[in-house]
């Protein structure tokens, strides 16, 4: 109700103000021919503006603060014998009380006259503030409205003005992406030294035990890094196994000797494997491929998880097919031509050309695109959580459960921690370790392939 | 010796005419190897989607059908025996009335409805079956009683009647009706005891109980307690709340960034800089933007933990990237023609960015704004981290309110113990995710088509 009193006044004020800037530039137009410098829309913006700002600047104000200033009210009106007498939750349900008999809506039970009278104490004082809160702001937007109407002559630069309004504004969203990376590092930062007050940075990065004691306590258990680095690796590894020659090839095929029509249907159905929610993946690795492969296993005699660093290593590789095969075909494309017509010139079959020309000429760029899937399967986490077992220990075949640091984030970082134990502050220092990683290989990578493309422009 | 001379020459030409045809035999042959390993791997990569699409169909299919008991319900005074409903214009004030209507209701909720359901189970079975209470009540899913006791509450005056009502079997009925349990295992590891199976089965014939398709799934909340009833709509509220805020937010920031990136920033360090942040951004792993979720916006700012809201945040925070970055390009795009001949007419700088050149990019940043919603639709990893966890039976009314979304409630359901009931129902839950992001594909190439046609 409030919500909408207040959104309708402002409404009505910024259509006032525009219209009065507008009207007021139309009566400048007059016959004698004086030259106006900006439209009269930008008359209507300039004071708009004009009138908004203090406005909304006393609204923000009252909503940032008024609710302070509102209970400190409230208490006020409990009488002081009966305040001492309460505690904090008994305060509290005082306030819920009284604040449900200003609403009008009544409580059950018998109402004292303490509470009656502070109920209708509050209600009065929420009106009036309300009331004034509002006037205030309308009287600074008509103020701000007069004040630019004043100023509107015809050689004003209203669209000046507004431009420059309209420019902080861009300025302002683009510093957002700013902001988003200095909240990462920010929140990764000192959330990880937190952690590290606990536990050693040695003994993390250097650990061979993963271990942690979320039951609490002043055991906190250890947290050693390199079981999970080495499940993360080896699931990267076994990924790239199977999405580099099947990308790599499957991009080829589809540049070089697939005729159109059958480029223009393949494509987009590899491209569909990329708009797969990797949740979907996780799902089927756990349900149809994990089962499988252990049915394989023990038809040839070999003992297979269902849930192991092979199956989620081979889902992994199948999602990240496309990326390889489209950047792959990318960088192809940037080969210049005339490479590939003098190798037919000196008598070079197709493949010839492509295994002795193409790819060599192709190959820093083709390696910064792997860098980059290497970095997106380090970077997954629903696959490996619902198909890579969870067991953080340290051993080498790709046949048993392993856990990753993406993994390990999800488990310690149940979302309803106060972060203050190590239980869970562990998450930012895995997530701080992720982070650098990825971004130092995200970073090489577009190194690469800008460099490449530099090569050949 | 003259024949030797004439000879050798030809024989020596025939030699080499061989060692070329070896050669080229050869060649040719790794040709076709190459091209074939290049279709071959076409072929996997194809395979691997049909094969998910496949799977995913299979098992999904079934648990869009439900089995409905159909029962005739009496509301025996006897049972029923609390007072009549409480009316409103008996009490001074509205909370007064609540209170009561409320003791009312908890009244009610305190009778044994197990009775009723139970009756009217052994009306609908054959005279004399032998069944026990408990074994019979493991055929209606458990929340028959509450439906009962609901209806009840909506309509007080059912009170001695007798009324036809469709409740959900059982998740372990089902199972048993879809043979999603093996019939012939013995008794000690099936969930139902043999005279319920055997009840079920006549239910089955005498039409008692039925298939239907399952419409409780677009229509009910996740539960645990009743699994057959669990449902999506809360996941979808959830989802449609934080994709309302992250087009609300991502579209408008991302726009204005990439307008002030490439039409007005300086060749400046800074502007350097927030270029290759932009890149970096977009290739930072999804669940290192739920952590930061998890430290800004709720142990930072107090936000409420698992609401759509954060959730939106978070999202919008992934998306800004993505959207930034396809805006610049369409920008880069515009013709300088188009340009100049504004700048040539007088317009200034800002008037030729907004209402000559920005309309024209309108269809790539409509699209890029689709796939970015479709791609943040698909995330878990980020909500996991913000407490979405959690499990919410309710609708969230407001994005402040605990919410449940689609990939978070795969991921609940895929982690249920009942997993021969729940296996089916995750699928069923991927195939509707699936469909809306297909849908949102689809849609976005639809309109970018059409809208290319037109500019």
């Amino acid at each position: 109700m409030n919500a909408l009193v207040v959104a309708g006044v402002l409404i009505v004020l910024l259509g006032i103000s525009y219209q009065t800037g507008w009207s007021k530039s139309r009566g400048l137009v007059t016959a004698d021919g004086v030259k106006v410098h900006s439209r009269p829309q930008y008359h209507g913006s300039f004071t708009a503006i004009w009138a908004m700002v203090p406005a909304l600047v006393i609204l923000l104000l009252w909503a940032w603060f008024g609710g302070g200033i509102t209970h400190n009210y409230t208490v006020s009106q409990i009488p002081q014998d009966i305040l001492v007498s309460l505690d904090q939750a008994g305060l509290n349900g005082a306030i819920i009380r009284i604040n449900a008999l200003a609403s009008g809506y009544g409580v059950a039970g018998e109402i004292a006259p303490w509470e009656q009278a502070a109920g209708d104490a509050l209600r009065s004082f929420n009106f009036l503030t309300f009331a004034g809160t509002l006037i205030l702001a309308v009287v600074a937007g008509g103020a701000g409205l007069a004040y630019a109407r004043s100023r509107i002559t015809a050689r004003l630069r209203a669209r000046n003005s507004v431009e420059r309004v309209v420019n902080v504004l861009l300025l302002a969203c683009s510093a957002v992406a700013i902001l988003t990376t200095v909240g990462i590092v920010a929140s990764l930062v000192t959330e990880a030294f937190r952690f590290f007050t606990f536990i050693n940075p040695l003994d993390f990065f250097f650990g061979t035990v993963w271990a942690p004691n979320n039951a609490g306590g002043t055991n906190y258990g250890s947290y050693g890094l390199l079981p999970l680095l080495a499940g993360t690796l080896m699931i990267t590894a076994i990924a790239m196994l199977v999405a580099v020659p099947v990308g790599l090839m499957s991009a080829i095929y589809l540049s070089q000797y697939a005729p159109k029509s059958f480029r223009a249907v393949a494509k987009p159905l590899i491209e569909i494997l990329a708009g797969i929610p990797t949740i979907v993946f996780g799902f089927f690795a756990l349900v149809t491929v994990g089962p499988f492969l252990r049915d394989f296993g023990n038809a040839i005699g070999l003992q297979i998880s269902a849930t192991s660093a092979l199956t989620a290593g081979i889902v992994m590789g199948i999602m990240i097919i496309p990326f390889v095969s489209s950047l792959s075909d990318d960088i192809m494309n940037q080969v210049p031509r005339t490479l590939r017509d003098g190798a037919y010139g000196l008598g070079a079959t197709q493949s010839e050309t492509i295994r002795n020309v193409l790819l060599p000429a192709a190959l820093p760029g083709i390696v910064g695109a792997f860098l980059l899937a290497v970095s997106r399967a380090i970077g997954e986490t629903m696959i490996v959580v619902l198909a890579a077992g969870n067991a953080p220990i340290l051993r080498g075949s790709p046949f048993e459960p392993v856990s990753t640091i993406t993994v390990s984030i999800v488990n310690q970082l149940t979302g309803d921690t106060d972060f203050t134990g190590p239980q869970s502050l562990v998450g930012f220092a895995l997530g701080l370790t992720l982070f650098v990683v990825t971004l130092c290989l995200n970073i090489f990578a577009l190194y690469i392939v800008r460099r490449f493309r530099e090569q050949y422009e | 010796m003259a024949t030797d001379i004439q000879t050798s020459p030809e024989k020596a030409s025939n030699d080499r005419t061989r060692i070329i045809r070896d050669g080229l035999r050869r060649r040719h042959t790794s040709e076709q190897i190459f091209r074939g390993l290049g279709i071959a791997a076409i072929a996997i990569a194809l395979g691997f989607v049909a094969l998910l699409f496949v799977d995913v169909f299979r098992k999904g299919v079934p648990a869009f059908v439900q089995s409905n008991l159909h029962l005739s319900v009496t509301f025996d005074a006897e049972v029923i025996d609390v007072g009549p409903a409480p009316a409103r214009a008996d009490f001074p004030s509205d909370a007064e009335y609540t209170a009561a209507s409320l003791k009312w209701q908890r009244d009610l909720a305190l009778l044994n409805w197990n009775t009723i359901v139970e009756a009217s189970l052994r009306k609908a079975a054959p005279e004399g079956f032998e069944i026990d209470s408990r074994q019979i009540q493991s055929i209606p899913e458990t929340n028959a009683r509450h439906q009962i006791r609901e209806m009840f509450v909506r309509d007080p005056s059912l009170l001695g009647q007798t009324v036809e009502v469709d409740v959900l079997a059982s998740a372990n009925a089902a199972n048993w009706i879809k043979g999603n349990i093996d019939r012939s295992l013995g008794d000690a590891q099936q969930q139902l005891s043999a005279p319920a199976r055997q009840l079920i089965d006549t239910f089955v014939e005498n039409g008692t109980i039925s298939n239907g398709f399952a419409w409780t799934i677009f229509t009910n909340v996740d539960s645990r307690a009743a699994p057959a009833s669990a449902g999506l709509l809360g996941a979808f509220v959830g989802t449609l709340w934080m994709m309302l805020i992250v087009v609300l937010l991502a579209v408008p920031i991302g726009v204005a960034a990439a307008i002030y990136l490439e039409e007005f920033a300086p060749k400046s360090r800074l502007t350097d800089l927030i270029e290759v942040n932009i890149n970096n951004l977009a290739a930072v792993p999804s669940i290192v933007f739920g952590l930061l979720g998890a430290a800004v916006f709720i142990n930072w700012f107090h936000l409420p933990i698992s609401a759509p809201l954060v959730g939106g945040l978070v999202l919008t925070l992934m998306t800004l990237p993505t959207i930034i970055i396809a805006t610049r390009g369409a920008l880069m795009g515009v013709s300088p023609a188009l340009r100049q001949a504004a700048l040539g007419m007088g317009a200034s700088k800002t008037q030729m960015v907004f209402h000559h050149v920005l309309p024209t990019t309108f269809p790539s940043i409509l699209t890029a704004t689709i796939l970015g919603v479709a791609h943040a639709l698909g995330e878990t990893a980020p909500l996991l981290l913000i407490g979405m966890k959690a499990f919410v039976a309710s609708v969230p009314a407001t994005p402040l309110d605990q919410a449940a979304a689609l990939p978070v409630q795969i991921y609940l359901w895929q982690g249920n113990e009942n997993r021969n009931f729940f296996e089916p129902r995750t699928a069923a839950a991927i195939m509707v995710l699936l469909a809306v992001m297909i849908l949102l594909n689809g849609a976005a190439i639809y309109l970018r088509s059409r809208l290319e046609k037109r500019a």
